[in-house]
């Protein structure tokens, strides 16, 4: 047994370096994808300090109108523009609807207002889409099909040039999203509203400008999640489970942090695909779906604040 | 004047008691337990379409079963097992005659119920494959096929592909980590020992269904020579996706009826051609009874369905399955020789239920599936299946009908009736006669 846990894995990796490496580079696509989809909970979450439970379905919503739109004969481009007009519109909504009203309400409630929002989306998205799934439409946004096969390391290593495109645009979209916020007058205004509501007003910074900024770029962050993933499977309400990966990673990364968010979805996403290749057998496989919050409490018990969240100190 | 109005009231309230029970007696209430809704929805939209549609038809048409209209009440359970039970328990005192719980996480709640509320259930070709035990299972029926049926011919195949020998061979079942993805293991594990292959087992949670890219690195990794996916819902195009990513022949990746959906093979765009699904009834909308689903329900703007979808396999499955609950309560008629029959009489007409070729004709079924034979013992049949593969548009027929492996599958049947009996204490010893016709 003993022999089975430490030993054999790592000849396993020895004896057949190629599937090490299929692995860390499946790891890796899904680990930035999970980056992305936690991007999204850190962004509202350092601006109202709620945890967004809709985000999931959000990625489902915005998928589901960019090829609901196509379908109706709306050119790729243009579906895209109206799509993220409708995420707009749903910030703004949002803004509007839920948080004005709950403002100085305690967290919970505010939480419990994303359950509401998230079942209201799924009602939304059923009567305008349907249940039925849908391809995503991968060629019209021209995103590469097909594979790179590499001969190495006395094997083949498989590159699907989506996953590639996957992996490259949701990098992009993580380094802009976070220089964005790090470096322009909104991001600072956004970090002051994530350190303090009534100082960021004391200085008049708009809470419900920002509030909408930031629901608008998580649901630019749930559009591109819903293109990725979707174009790996299908668009489907099933897509909204996608979402619950970004937990671990939050757990692990922290939930005010964007480095933490990226540096969290990578270690989970090789963590997890890693575990489920050379440890999964030893007990029957699918031990993907939970390894990951094992690896999270592991990091937890160290860094109970995230790898990069902020050190909470209370004066008692 | 008094009279007259008290001699007025009792002939009206004569003229309503006596109406209520004439409408009462010529109804029979079928609720659909269905999932339009949820991560499953993408398989649950076509099959209730199906169902319902051709229940309105019969309704339609032919005024509904034997002179009884039916009437159809759908109950959405987004393929949760709790909101499943939700529904049974809301419907069965409106006098529910029979339960399609669709989904074998609801059956397996139900069917402890299912003897207490005298309704039968009607688990088509999926649900527990025990409850084909009828000495063990009165009130349960699953035909055409069990799972265990559908693992056996898919076996079949491969031995006829692999000319017979499968030693050395590796088969790997790609599964839902749930009740229904589980269900073909007992038989697959059987005949590896039979057949002297290797099995390697690959469970796929339900939050990772879309994210299956380390199971196909391990399949890759087991050079596994053939698949058969028990997979559902998002599962099934994303299993299909990541054969192709991963290069395994398309065509060796065989789906159980379930994982059949047009949708399924056709995410794999034109290299999905060749990708297999077991079926147990045909396609197409060329059957006159599509054809009557079309002029007496679609065209009059019953439907919830598209045109386009008439015709397409989990459709063609609805179809199927609302046919099966019709013939029994058809049968169950002319047992009882009533109209508005009760569940009891349905139990009595399910276990009767004998659809032959001329049978089929006459529904307008003509080819579209092989005839179905229920008796008191065996509430499946175990009758036929064939071999349906993906053409790059549409599922066509790939092989002739394929007799599952009863000899095989038949024993592990009435063993595991037997252990769910010994381990359910109390499940109550089978006290309902046989009818002679069953």
């Amino acid at each position: 047994m003993l022999y089975n846990i430490f030993i054999d894995p790592f000849m396993q990796m020895a004896a057949a370096p190629d599937l090490l490496v299929q692995a860390l580079w499946e790891g890796l696509v899904s680990g930035v994808l999970y980056a992305l989809i936690a991007l999204g909970f850190v962004l509202i979450f350092k601006a109202s300090g709620v945890f967004n439970f809709a985000q999931g379905i959000m990625v489902v919503f915005a998928a589901l109108t960019l090829v609901g739109l196509h379908e109706k004969g709306v050119p790729a481009w243009l579906a895209v523009l109206l799509t993220l007009g409708v995420m707009l519109i749903l910030a703004i909504s949002v803004e509007r609807v839920v948080l004005r009203p709950l403002v100085n309400q305690p967290d919970i409630i505010l939480f419990m207002a994303t359950f509401g929002l998230t079942y209201v989306l799924i009602g939304l998205g059923e009567i305008i889409f349907g249940g039925e799934p849908k391809q995503m439409i991968t060629e019209e946004l021209f995103l590469p099909r097909g594979v790179i096969e590499l001969n190495i390391l006395g094997g083949r290593v498989l590159l699907q040039k989506i996953d590639i495109a996957a992996a490259v645009i949701a990098s992009l979209m993580i380094v802009a999203l976070a220089l964005f916020f790090q470096y322009t007058r909104i991001g600072r205004a956004l970090r002051a509203v994530a350190d303090s509501h009534k100082a960021a007003l004391s200085v008049g910074i708009s809470l419900n400008q920002i509030w909408v900024i930031v629901w608008f770029a998580a649901g630019l962050v749930a559009l591109i999640t819903g293109i990725m993933w979707g174009a790996r499977s299908d668009v489907s309400f099933a897509l909204q489970t996608i979402a619950l990966k970004a937990l671990p990673v939050l757990i692990l990364g922290g939930f005010t942090s964007v480095p933490g968010a990226i540096v969290g979805g990578l270690i989970i996403g090789l963590g997890e695909k890693i575990a489920e290749f050379y440890w999964g057998p030893l007990v029957g496989g699918g031990i993907e779906n939970w390894i990951a919050y094992v690896i999270a409490l592991g990091f937890l018990m160290v860094r109970p604040q995230g790898l990069f969240g902020d050190k909470i100190i209370e004066r008692i | 004047m008094t009279r007259k109005l008290v001699l007025s009231a009792l002939a009206a309230t004569a003229m309503i008691a006596s109406a209520v029970p004439a409408s009462a007696e010529d109804t029979v209430f079928l609720p659909l337990l269905t999932y339009r809704t949820g991560p499953f929805s993408g398989s649950g939209v076509h099959i209730a379409n199906g169902m319902h549609d051709y229940l309105r038809m019969l309704n339609e048409r032919d005024g509904g079963i034997g002179g009884a209209k039916i009437i159809i009440e759908e109950c959405e359970t987004g393929y949760d097992t709790k909101k499943g039970v939700e529904c049974y328990e809301s419907t069965k005192t409106k006098g529910a005659v029979m339960y399609n719980p669709y989904s074998t996480g609801i059956t397996l709640q139900i069917i402890p119920k299912a003897a207490v509320d005298k309704i039968p259930i009607l688990s088509m070709a999926y649900g527990l494959s025990a409850s084909a035990d009828g000495s063990r299972f009165p009130w349960v029926f699953n035909p055409p096929v069990t799972y265990w049926d559908g693992a056996s011919v898919f076996i079949k195949h491969v031995l006829s592909e692999e000319k017979g020998n499968l030693k050395g061979k590796t088969i790997g079942l790609v599964h839902l980590d749930a009740p229904f993805g589980k269900e073909p293991i007992p038989v697959l594990e059987a005949m590896a020992k039979e057949y002297g292959f290797n099995l390697k087992l690959y469970p796929i949670a339900a939050a990772q269904m879309q994210n299956q890219g380390s199971t196909w690195l391990a399949i890759r990794r087991d050079r596994v020579d053939w698949i058969y996916n028990q997979g559902w819902g998002a599962m099934n195009p994303t299993a299909v996706k990541e054969a192709i990513k991963n290069g395994f022949p398309i065509n060796k990746l065989v789906g159980v009826w379930w994982a059949g959906a047009d949708d399924d093979a056709r995410a794999g765009g034109d290299q999905g051609k060749g990708y297999k699904s077991l079926n147990f009834h045909n396609t197409g909308a060329n059957f006159p009874v599509i054809q009557d689903i079309k002029k007496y329900v679609l065209d009059k703007g019953f439907s919830k369905a598209e045109a386009s979808h008439l015709g397409e396999n989990l459709y063609n499955r609805g179809v199927y399955n609302a046919m099966l609950m019709a013939e029994a309560v058809r049968t169950a008629q002319k047992i009882t020789g009533k109209k508005a029959v009760t569940g009891e009489d349905v139990r009595r007409g399910l276990e009767a239920l004998d659809i032959t070729e001329a049978r089929f004709k006459e529904m307008g079924m003509e080819g579209f599936a092989a005839p179905v034979k229920v008796s008191c013992t065996d509430h499946n049949g175990h009758n036929k299946v064939f071999i349906s593969q993906w053409d790059g548009t549409k599922y066509v027929k790939a092989s002739d009908w394929i007799e599952p492996l009863k000899s095989i599958v038949r024993p592990l049947i009435e063993e595991a009736a037997k252990d769910y009996e010994a381990k359910n204490t109390g499940w109550p010893k089978r006290t309902e006669a046989c009818d002679k016709a069953a």
